[in-house]
């Protein structure tokens, strides 16, 4: 049997799970990996951090639903790469990294770009692996590719050392993975459907409550199905926005904090959650003692810990989203769709007296809320939006209107600014046909501005559309709202940097728009340059703030819809 | 105060299997009373005894079975199951107290594993109350030194099995 380097068996295992693409940075540690990349059968995308290319293979994985690779070294490679499987594990994106380790016999002994990655990144990967001989390697990565992909996806990291990858083995196809402690229940138990469907039968005030377990779980259909079968009124959560179209009748919008007052009311207002693939997150429900009092809840999610995590349900469901939507559909059967008539009756009230709003005056400040409908109306119909963290993304959330998954990618757990430059370049990369839109604030793009230049050089020709005020926006906000208008560490300077020079230094084109009647024109040409990356800045009203608004840890009953309910 | 819980946990005998359990408690916020480790009878696997004291017992052991090394958890019930732990106590002792010291002992089955002019060394192993019986005994002498294993634990057999096998 021929005999190749552990390097070679690492390329070949990658091979062998048909990545496409892989993301990262070499070093000393992985040199050797390296080498037999360049014969690879997949391509690969040199970022300029590895935070970068962390979240690359995020906006990979989110805009696919295929596992995104990152590459890196030992030290300040991995160490840099905690950010990204931080980010990863609290969204559940599906995500393996490959780091490079010192030599065996050094680790332990503080030798040069040591760091303990294992540990470091144990509480930030879904699980990971510290590979100790080369024949171990194509399993490994078979096992990291299965655990990543399946059940709650998440991060998986495999640590290999020098000599590992060095050393001669034979091949040998991985066999087929089998864990003794990790078997995910995807089909739901038939009695606990069956519980449900009484409850949803008997309900006056139902809601769905759903999330990115619907999108993981490839289960929009079935959720559109459902939600025609039984009337409810659907509420997407960040994570879920996509889940289903925005355009259904029967759709809310996103709920809690920056949600829309429609859907965070009728959540408070009912008498049974349907909560499918969600987690009763913090920005969802304020405080949790005093959200939705009335209801009764049925809780469905593939990950048994978040059932009963944050509120104890009437009916548990562990299961895939996809599965036990079906499952509930086929129950339902030919069930009469319920009226409901009293309920959207209160609904569309609500709607009707709390719609979204903003003020754009013709000749006054630029309102990012402006700039991001213009963009949606003139944006390619199945365009992706990548965004970051803060205003600009609520904004986004609330004014985009997503027709189908995985059209939404931003950073909602974690909230990791910077989010959106890279992970719109791994979502360009894999969804190379469709228009990538990343929707950035002018704080978040100085932290990962420099994947520009990975995006310029690699011919990966996202958008990007700079909300600039001058600010780290919410920071601002909160300190406008609650610190006296103490504006603490928050102001970033209007003119610095020049973003159209910047982005043009990098191989970018540079827009700007500082008055209302040059955003259209901006958007266009930005819209159609396709042969390079482009950077619009929209220079907007920094004292613009994100409404509706439930002050953090309030209960979601007290809703500020403007300045005015201050 | 919430009562101890105690939990026997099969895990994969891998490197870093104690790290990962002890990371999730701290990351948590789960507090540990005392964690004992050792292989199991499966080849290839290890068993855990940890006590916890833990309002939110279901989320422990939900969190816990994230972990893909853990193989299966089981919530001991002390009125069907044994719990021993050991102890080894050096306790002042000088040739007046000697013998009343060594009665005590005899009583709580502790023997002595080093004798010295000052102190007996008593090593004794039981239940965590026994354990804890004897100490209030024997500290009025003074206590020098007090080491105790974590608790190990283990269901006893099924009642109706028992009768099955032996009648």
């Amino acid at each position: 049997m021929g005999m190749i380097t552990g390097a070679e068996i690492l390329i070949k295992a990658l091979e062998y799970q048909e990545v496409e693409t892989a993301f990262g940075i070499p070093g000393g540690a992985i040199l050797p990996a390296y080498d037999p990349l360049i014969d690879a059968g997949f391509r690969h995308v040199l970022a300029r951090h590895e935070q970068g290319a962390g979240h690359m293979a995020e906006g990979y994985a989110w805009a696919t639903g295929k596992v995104g690779v990152a590459i890196a070294t030992s030290g300040p490679g991995a160490t840099n790469l905690v950010t990204p499987l931080a980010d990863a594990l609290m969204d559940s994106v599906p995500i393996v990294a490959i780091t490079g380790q010192v030599p065996t016999h050094a680790v332990g002994n503080d030798a040069f770009q040591e760091a303990h990655t294992t540990g470091i990144t144990m509480p930030a990967t879904k699980h990971n692996y510290f590979v100790t001989h080369a024949e171990e390697i194509a399993q490994t990565v078979a096992e990291a590719f299965h655990l990543a992909s399946t059940g709650r996806p998440g991060p998986v990291l495999v640590d290999i050392p020098k000599d590992v990858l060095n050393a001669r083995v034979p091949w040998r196809d991985p066999e087929p993975v089998a864990m003794p402690g990790y078997r995910p229940t995807t089909s739901p138990h038939p009695r606990r459907i069956r519980e449900a469907i009484r409850l949803i039968e008997s309900a006056e005030r139902p809601v769905l409550y759903v999330g990115g377990g619907i999108i993981k779980a490839g289960g929009s259909e079935a959720l559109a199905a459902f939600a025609r079968m039984t009337n409810m009124p659907v509420i997407t959560t960040l994570m879920g926005r996509g889940a289903i179209s925005d355009h259904n009748p029967n759709t809310l919008g996103m709920p809690g904090m920056h949600g829309l007052y429609a859907a965070t009311t009728a959540m408070q207002k009912a008498d049974l959650l349907v909560a499918i693939g969600v987690r009763f997150d913090d920005r969802v429900t304020g405080d949790p003692d005093a959200f939705a009092p009335f209801a009764k809840v049925i809780h469905a999610d593939i990950d048994p810990a978040e059932i009963g995590k944050v509120r104890a349900p009437e009916v548990p469901i562990v299961g895939d989203a996809r599965l036990i939507l079906e499952a509930m559909c086929e129950r339902w059967g030919d069930t009469p769709t319920p009226e409901l008539e009293k309920w959207w009756t209160t609904i569309r009230t609500w709607q009707e007296r709390h719609p979204l709003r903003f003020e754009q005056q013709a000749d006054g400040p630029l309102k990012p809320q402006h700039v991001i409908s213009r963009l949606r109306d003139r944006a390619d119909d199945d365009a992706i939006v990548v965004s970051g963290v803060g205003q600009h993304q609520m904004w986004a959330s609330q004014y985009w209107r997503f027709d189908q998954p995985r059209h939404w990618i931003n950073s909602g757990g974690l909230g990791t600014m910077g989010f959106a430059v890279p992970a719109a370049i791994g979502a360009k990369v894999g969804m190379p046909d469709q228009q990538v839109i990343a929707v950035d604030g002018d704080g978040c793009f100085q932290m990962t501005v420099q994947e520009l230049i990975t995006a310029a050089y690699e011919r990966i020709p996202i958008k990007v559309a700079l909300f600039n005020n001058a600010a780290h926006g919410m920071v601002r906000q909160w300190q406008r709202l609650f610190y006296n208008e103490r504006f603490s560490a928050s102001d970033l300077g209007q003119q610095l940097p020049d973003y159209p020079k910047l982005a043009e230094s990098m191989g970018c084109a540079g827009l700007r728009a500082t008055r209302v009647d040059e955003v259209d024109h901006v958007i266009e040409t930005m819209l159609e340059i396709d042969d390079r990356p482009v950077v619009a800045e929209f220079v907007v009203d920094r004292d613009e703030m994100v409404f509706p608004m439930v002050p953090a840890g309030g209960s979601n009953d007290i809703v500020l819809n403007g300045p005015e309910d201050l | 105060m919430t009562e101890q819980q105690v939990l026997s946990v099969l895990v994969e005998n891998k490197p870093g299997v104690l790290a990962r359990v002890s990371s999730l408690f701290a990351r948590r916020g789960f507090n540990i009373h005392s964690l004992a480790v050792g292989p199991a009878a499966e080849p290839g696997l290890s068993k855990m005894t940890i006590v916890v004291r833990a309002p939110e017992l279901e989320q422990v052991k939900k969190q816990l079975h994230k972990l893909v090394n853990v193989v299966k958890i089981t919530e001991l019930d002390p009125g069907s199951s044994i719990e021993r732990e050991i102890m080894l106590v050096r306790v002042r002792a000088n040739s007046r107290q000697r013998s009343e010291v060594l009665q005590l002992a005899t009583i709580f089955r502790a023997t002595p594993v080093d004798v010295g002019v000052d102190s007996i060394t008593f090593m004794v192993t039981g239940s965590p109350t026994k354990l804890n019986d004897l100490l209030e005994l024997i500290r009025p002498f003074g206590l020098v030194d007090l080491v105790k294993s974590g608790r190990i634990a283990i269901n006893r057999e099924p009642k109706a099995r028992k009768l099955k096998a032996v009648g």
